[in-house]
């Protein structure tokens, strides 16, 4: 499995740390709301097919990439900073020839 | 100047090894700067960052992933979004790298002490390094100049292309020991020297 990092372009999946479903919204942290709080700790939508994921490039730039991967094929079909929020970046600091 | 004492130890042997024929796939060395320093910009300041770095060094640090500068005693190149890595012969200059960047404009992080600089180069060097790292040392993929970050296995390390086939590699220096028996015995197949 690669993952092209939007800035070290394409790399191997042992240079990657997996953190998690990107789907959940966390409560205000001042939140008391017990049933709010389960939902974010527990419950997953178990996806089969795209899925929203947290991955940090540990073993490489070290940048925190929200992406959305198949369950079915693993097949990476978007990949962004969290730092940007999400968004796609302009092109200018991406690597020359890394993958859209 | 006081002399550094190396943490490859007795691993470092120098001379020629397992080299059949008149000259070795590659060769190894520790460069030994005086500075390695880490500079971060915080978003939206990185071209403040890069002209401190340029009137510090006089390096011309390009902009863009992985970009970098390299001349015979100085080098440079971004490693991460927004974060450099400033290698220099002379010692001290994270001080003037702390005066040239205030801290609204990013950090500056002494590694001198923390990282040890391998030189890896002749004919054999993209074919030595490829067996240790999943990434592509090729010419067209890796330019001259230019820098990466990855590991082998969970050796991180910082390389830049210094050379057509020339690569320093920054490696944590708890690390180097090990790593350099590593890289060591990945050579003997092609023959190395050590200097
Ligand atoms: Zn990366």
């Amino acid at each position: 499995m690669l993952i092209t990092c939007p800035y070290c372009g394409p790399r191997d999946v042992i240079e990657f740390t997996y953190q998690g479903d990107a789907n959940r919204t966390r409560p205000d942290p001042a939140s008391t709301d017990q049933a709010a709080w389960n939902v974010y700790t527990y419950d997953r939508v178990n996806t089969l097919g795209d899925h929203a994921e947290y991955w940090q490039h540990s073993g490489g730039c070290r940048s925190h990439l929200k992406l959305v991967r198949s369950t079915l094929t693993h097949a990476i079909s978007s990949t962004a900073f969290v730092r940007d929020h999400g968004e796609k970046k302009s092109a200018s600091r991406r690597k020359p020839g890394a993958a859209t | 100047m006081v002399e550094q004492v190396s943490p490859l130890g007795p691993a470092w042997k120098s001379g020629r090894h397992n080299v059949t024929g008149t000259a070795p796939g590659v060769t190894l060395a520790e460069t030994r700067p005086g500075s390695i320093v880490q500079v971060a910009a915080w978003p939206g300041e990185e071209k403040a960052v890069i002209d401190a770095v340029r009137a510090v060094t006089g390096l011309k640090l390009p902009d863009g992933a992985g970009g970098g500068i390299a001349t015979e005693h100085k080098a440079a190149f971004g490693f991460a979004p927004g974060k450099f890595m400033v290698v220099t012969q002379v010692e001290g200059i994270e001080a003037e790298l702390l005066k040239a960047i205030p801290n609204n404009v990013g950090t500056v992080t002494g590694l001198s002490h923390g990282r040890t600089a391998l030189r890896v180069s002749g004919p054999k060097a993209e074919w030595v390094l490829g067996k240790l790292y999943a990434i592509d040392f090729a010419l067209p993929a890796f330019p001259l100049h230019a820098g990466r970050s990855t590991m082998h296995h969970d050796v991180f390390t910082q390389i830049q292309r210094t050379g057509a086939d020339q690569f320093d590699l920054y490696v944590f220096r708890s690390f180097a020991r090990s790593f350099w028996t590593t890289l060591c015995h990945a050579a003997e197949e092609v023959g190395y020297e050590v200097r």
